[in-house]
């Protein structure tokens, strides 16, 4: 056994049985992180206190949600919204905290994107990334099911029938997944299931993993720059703090991301209080009624862009086009070709090529809002095109891109 | 194998493989529709009153069914292929179809001036025989498996009539 002696702190007492000095050390006092960074490498803590945020009301709302066909919709929009006290608010933190968290993973992609933090090395972190963007893509999807309103049935119908793979009519896996030949109780239960218990477990083992593939390569800097951490470390132990190149993690950049965090969760609190609505699809305040289809059946905001990817094409292409457009970023690392670490503006074409996607990205999410008719299906058929373009050109503009 | 460990770790390494398998089978089956919801899948419609023109809705497996008595017009504009997709009881013909749009599943609306079907999600159109006349649709609305019995029909169960429509292509399994 190890050496155990009387210990004179509850710290020293932990530290001889568990190591917690080490433990700090690792993930806290000497996690280096460098200074060249922004606002924008915020975005990882600010997303993990969204989910924590998201985890607290969630466990409010399910003291008195009812996962029955007949009651899921009274218990949310009755019991809920007006019996229960503060109920409305949790469910107001919820779905604006479900919509946010989206907007933040969008913007921290895309910063990842533009600063080449993904490259050599750091391949790991972006795909457990994306690995996070499915799984709470799977979450929103599974936690819109249960309020039991007209749009969480007509998505997801519309969703579920997806998985009949179009001209493959495996309609059997369909009612499979549903365990009905159409949403009903079984569907509801199981998605109850996968939102309040598999999907949340899985989350946040990727959020375990997704800060483990960080520790060795560290995070990305503003400038892309390699630089010896091990020397940065020893300087800013020595005192010199000025002329290191790294801060520890826990308190300083951590005190960082606090007051971005600050300024995130007024503008948070400010849409939960105020303008909750954006939030509240109108259509999904009528109950599930399966012989009735609303007039227009689009997803929240964040899926518009791969919906729209799937609605121009016929089935069997919008499905194919739809498949690849979801797992087409986890290839980012090996379709970039180009070895340069390096912010988008300095690296010639690809600065050209981040715009126009982050552009049509937006373009395809406008489109996906708006019926398909006449200019509007025009453009989301450009748009879903040009989605595809970008793609394959990117090995291309990567592998002509001057060595830095 | 060079040695008792090597063994050891396959052999238990083998078991516990199939026992994995073993669970992965339950967890599937434990998805699976229950039979109470297989059992409820049959509903009898009895199509006597319908009248022509007029689109009736009725409910099997939650899923909307359109029965829709077709008139002397409607036949006299149904080509061959599209009368393959009617039943006849007596005289009079019907169109009774799933309706759920073949593209994304959602419910298409009558117009019963133009004797067409219009569903909203997506802009796919059908005539009065429920044959795909628009895309996105990859084809007509599903024909539901019946059993004829008089003037009524069972749906869920599987009739020669049904039978035929599915050898000749006219619908696909449901």
């Amino acid at each position: 056994m190890a050496r155990i002696e009387n210990a004179k702190s509850i710290g020293e007492w932990l530290d001889q049985r568990i190591a917690i000095e080490t433990l700090k050390k690792v993930m806290q006092t000497e996690y280096w992180i460098p200074k060249n960074i922004n606002f924008l490498w915020a975005m990882g803590m600010v997303l993990a206190a969204t989910f924590g945020i998201l985890l607290v009301s969630g466990i409010f709302l399910l003291m008195y949600y009812n996962p029955s066909v007949d009651l899921a919709f009274d218990s949310v929009n009755y019991t809920i919204m007006t019996e229960v006290g503060y109920g409305w608010m949790w469910r107001h933190v919820h779905g604006v905290g479900a919509s946010l968290v989206f907007l933040i993973i969008y913007i921290h992609m895309f910063t990842g994107i533009y600063y080449g933090s993904y490259k050599k090395g750091r391949e790991l972190i972006w795909i457990s990334g994306m690995l996070l963007f499915v799984l709470f893509s799977a979450e929103a999807f599974s936690g819109y099911m249960l309020p039991w309103g007209q749009m969480s049935y007509w998505a997801g119908m519309v969703i579920t029938n997806l998985f009949s793979g179009g001209s493959l009519h495996a309609d059997a896996f369909v009612e499979w997944i549903r365990g009905d030949y159409v949403p009903a109780q079984a569907f509801l239960s199981r998605f109850f299931m996968l939102h309040v218990l598999l999907m949340p477990l899985l989350i946040i083992g990727a959020i375990v993993f997704h800060f483990g593939t960080l520790r060795i390569p560290h995070v990305n800097n503003q400038d892309g720059e390699d630089f010896d951490y091990a020397e940065a470390a020893e300087l800013y132990k020595a005192g010199k703090v000025k002329e290191s190149k790294v801060i520890p993690f826990s308190p300083v950049f951590l005190s960082k991301d606090v007051f971005v965090m600050g300024v995130y969760f007024t503008l948070f609190f400010f849409l939960v209080f105020y303008h909750f609505e954006f939030a509240m699809d109108p259509v999904n305040f009528d109950p599930a009624n399966g012989l009735n289809t609303p007039t227009h059946i689009y997803p929240e905001w964040y899926f518009l862009w791969s919906y729209e990817i799937l609605r121009p094409f016929s089935t069997n292409v919008g499905l194919i086009a739809f498949a690849i457009a979801q797992v087409i970023f986890f290839t980012l690392p090996f379709l970039d070709l180009s070895p340069n670490v390096a912010p988008a503006n300095r690296r010639g074409l690809f600065h050209l090529w981040f715009w126009a996607m982050l552009v049509d990205m937006l373009v395809l999410t406008f489109m996906g809002k708006l019926p398909p008719q006449g200019i509007w299906s025009t453009i989301g058929l450009v748009a879903a095109i040009t989605f595809f373009i970008l793609w394959i050109s990117l090995p291309i503009i990567t592998k002509l891109e001057k060595k830095l | 194998m060079s040695s008792r460990r090597d063994f050891m770790g396959m052999a238990l390494g083998g078991f516990t493989a199939l026992g994995g398998i073993g669970a992965l089978m339950a967890m599937k089956k434990t998805w699976d529709p229950l039979p109470s919801v297989k059992a409820a899948g049959f509903t009898t419609i009895d199509v006597k009153d319908a009248q022509e023109n007029v689109l009736v809705t009725e409910k099997w497996r939650g899923k909307p069914i359109f029965v829709l008595k077709q008139s002397k017009e409607m036949m006299s504009k149904a080509t061959e292929n599209d009368k393959k997709r009617l039943i006849q009881i007596g005289d009079a013909h019907y169109m009774v179809c799933v309706g759920l749009c073949t593209h994304l599943g959602c419910i298409p609306g009558y117009n019963a001036a133009d004797q067409s079907f219009l569903c909203a999600c997506h802009g796919g159109m059908y005539d009065a025989t429920a044959d795909v006349t628009k895309a996105p649709p990859p084809r007509g609305l599903d024909i539901p498996p019946f059993k004829l019995d008089g003037t009524k029909l069972v749906l869920g169960e599987t009739g020669p009539e049904y039978e035929k429509m599915l050898a000749d292509g006219t619908t696909l399994k449901v």
